[in-house]
């Protein structure tokens, strides 16, 4: 017979062991567990797509382009997509000032512009973020040094800075590259100190030393970790920055050079014909503005989902 | 206690704050037997702390001795402390800020096996799940995070890391003020059971005597950087000296009903510790104060069976 819970038993029976069944190190497969998480966020999934199809036309501009993107024919020329519709010249987004297919062009430069957004982004996150977290964790003159340097680089207004450079290095959309980079570094510095300046300061840091690390490793292994989520965030807002960057380049003559489709390039050309055919420089903004919107979508969503604390 | 595993003499920590010195530990000197648990209590702001961490090297010093088996290792070269830190380690009063956020139960624990190199990568994981066991972790958390777990389950991750160097002295920063009631019986019965096995020494600090008075052998009471008095556990509930000790004794809440004790209710606030006035540091708030008492400061002294007393009135009895 069961033994009855009385009064004085109780106790007994309410004791709390804790049962070791089913105990096995729970494997999780972190990528999938990502996956799964990005994917209940719907807007973030748009800002994926959005991307995605970015990438996939500027890998497959030959392909999918209707027409050649150089070819002029200036009895095209400035042509409205509705206009062009009317004359069933076969351009779906119209034509520019000197008649090429709008929408070509567009496709072409994505291949430009995307590379523009990633070396820049790259060249700002390799240089900057290693220097704020070392400027940040070591602290006393070394920041003083590195944290005023990066000063009189925010200083300079990023355009000009990046005409200087390109004026020493010469002009050409590589270089213009590399100079729109070099212009972000401060931004990814500032950010990863201050990130560093709280991470520094905290418990963990102060357990790893205690631990026997040397400094080497806790910038590694602590800090480095948790400085990267909000850079992610910042990357992808710089992407945009940087295609506008170069496009101002662009258009004061020391970025791409005129017939290159770059999205900069192409709307500050459009610009003298806002009157005459707004649809240039509508068009190509728009096309700008939907994958910014969709890197910092992607981008938001990313963040959330690589922080471990966040509820599955 | 036959040997002194640690010995603090005349430690002194100055913080440099805009208006002067900040005296966080003024000349403190204690010592701490092999095996043996010294509670350190006081109340927020009085150094406690930072004693823990001065000693553990956490902060620099800025004059004094900490003698480990008789060698200073305040004066160790960083590599040769680094050395020494297998054998000395921390647990942290905040179980949520001491564990890295973004890591693995699982990493943070191989993480001081890893730092030290006495493991090699492919044993680590074995080895971590036995010191989990140890310490009353399931295998099923190695890859958890930590915000996964409850308080009591973080601090005892705390702890398997801390344990994880097999040291022989561990200084306890508040390890169970941040649980609840229950589960700071659990995490002292652990730290005890862990002593008792590996045969470990602690400096346990502490602002609430009930938990102090649980786990230590003897205790320390500090205010304001300086020690007030050092006494066995038992004889310092039964028989507090110094008028400090006795205001805080009369604080600790007793659950009984009806039962009304005189209790010595302090007046004002704790005195600034940056640039504090010459003379005995309680004596502001002291109901007892002589004029003495504003003029030189008490000396710590043994007024028997290893009762020591910084207080004039005291000593002068005695």
């Amino acid at each position: 017979m069961e033994e009855k819970v009385t009064a004085e038993n109780l106790y007994e029976k309410c004791v709390y062991t804790e049962e070791f069944v089913d105990d096995e190190i729970v494997k999780r497969n972190s990528v999938r567990r990502l996956w799964y998480n990005f994917r209940k966020r719907k807007i973030a999934v748009l800002g994926l797509c959005i991307v995605a199809v970015f990438i996939l036309i500027a890998i497959f501009a030959d392909q999918l382009a209707p027409f050649d993107p150089y070819e002029q024919n200036l009895s095209l020329a400035n042509l409205s997509p509705a206009q062009a519709a009317e004359r069933g010249t076969g351009n779906l987004l119209g034509t520019d000032e000197n008649g090429r297919d709008l929408m070509s062009r567009l496709m072409y430069g994505a291949r430009i512009s995307m590379w523009i957004g990633l070396f820049t982004a790259a060249i700002g996150f390799l240089i900057g973020a290693p220097l704020g977290v070392i400027a940040g964790f070591f602290g006393k003159k070394l920041e003083m040094v590195i944290m005023r340097i990066m000063d009189v680089f925010m200083a300079f207004p990023q355009i000009l800075l990046a005409i200087l450079l390109t004026s020493i290095f010469g002009q050409d959309l590589k270089n213009a590259i590399i100079a729109v980079g070099i212009c972000t570094i401060p931004n990814f510095a500032r950010t990863s100190r201050g990130e560093t300046l709280s991470i520094r300061s905290s418990e963990y840091v102060e357990a790893a030393r205690a631990l026997g690390a040397r400094s080497g490793r806790i910038i590694f292994s602590h800090v480095m970790i948790n400085v990267v989520s909000p850079l992610i965030v910042m990357t992808t807002l710089n992407f945009g920055n940087a295609i506008i960057t170069t496009a101002g380049m662009g258009f004061l003559g020391v970025g791409a050079q005129p017939p290159t489709p770059e999205w900069g390039a192409m709307l500050s050309n459009g610009r003298q014909f806002l009157l005459v055919a707004p649809h240039i420089c509508t068009i190509t903004g728009l096309v700008i503005m939907v994958l910014v919107l969709g890197l910092n979508l992607f981008g938001d969503g990313l963040r959330d989902v690589l922080d471990p604390r966040l509820k599955d | 206690m036959s040997e002194n595993l640690i010995e603090v003499r005349n430690l002194k920590k100055y913080f440099r704050v805009s208006d002067g010195q900040l005296h966080a530990v003024d000349d403190v000197s204690f010592a701490i037997g092999k095996g043996e648990t010294l509670g350190l209590v006081g109340e927020s702001g009085c150094g406690k702390s930072t004693i823990g961490r001065v000693i553990l090297r956490l902060i620099p010093h800025t004059s004094g001795e900490v003698l480990y088996d008789g060698e200073n290792i305040l004066e160790y070269s960083n590599e040769k402390m680094r050395e020494m830190r297998r054998s000395m380690q921390m647990i942290f009063q905040d179980p949520y800020s001491s564990l890295n956020p973004r890591k693995t139960i699982g990493q943070i624990i191989a993480e001081p096996l890893l730092i030290n190199g006495l493991v090699s990568r492919k044993e680590v994981t074995d080895v971590v799940l036995d010191l989990m066991a140890k310490g009353g972790i399931r295998k099923k958390l190695f890859n958890s995070y930590p915000h996964e777990l409850d308080g009591g389950r973080r601090q005892r991750v705390g702890i398997i890391r801390a344990l994880a160097l097999n040291p022989k002295f561990i200084v306890c920063d508040e390890p169970v003020s941040s649980l609840d009631v229950s589960i700071q019986a659990q995490i002292l019965n652990l730290l005890q059971d862990l002593q008792e096995n590996m045969g470990l020494t602690y400096l346990f600090i502490s602002h609430d005597l009930s938990v102090v008075r649980h786990i230590s052998n003897r205790i320390v009471v500090m205010y304001l950087g300086k020690i007030m008095e050092v006494c066995d556990s038992r004889e310092l509930f039964r028989n507090p000296l110094h008028p400090y000790t006795k205001a805080l004794l009369s604080a600790v809440p007793i659950a009984k009903y009806n039962y009304n004790r005189e209790r010595i209710l302090l007046k004002g606030d704790v005195p600034s510790p940056v640039n504090p006035k010459p003379g005995c540091r309680f004596a502001q708030r002291c109901w007892m104060a002589k004029e003495c008492c504003f003029e030189k400061e008490p000396e710590l002294k043994d007024v028997g069976g290893g009762h020591c007393v910084a207080c004039h009135l005291v000593n002068r009895e005695g």
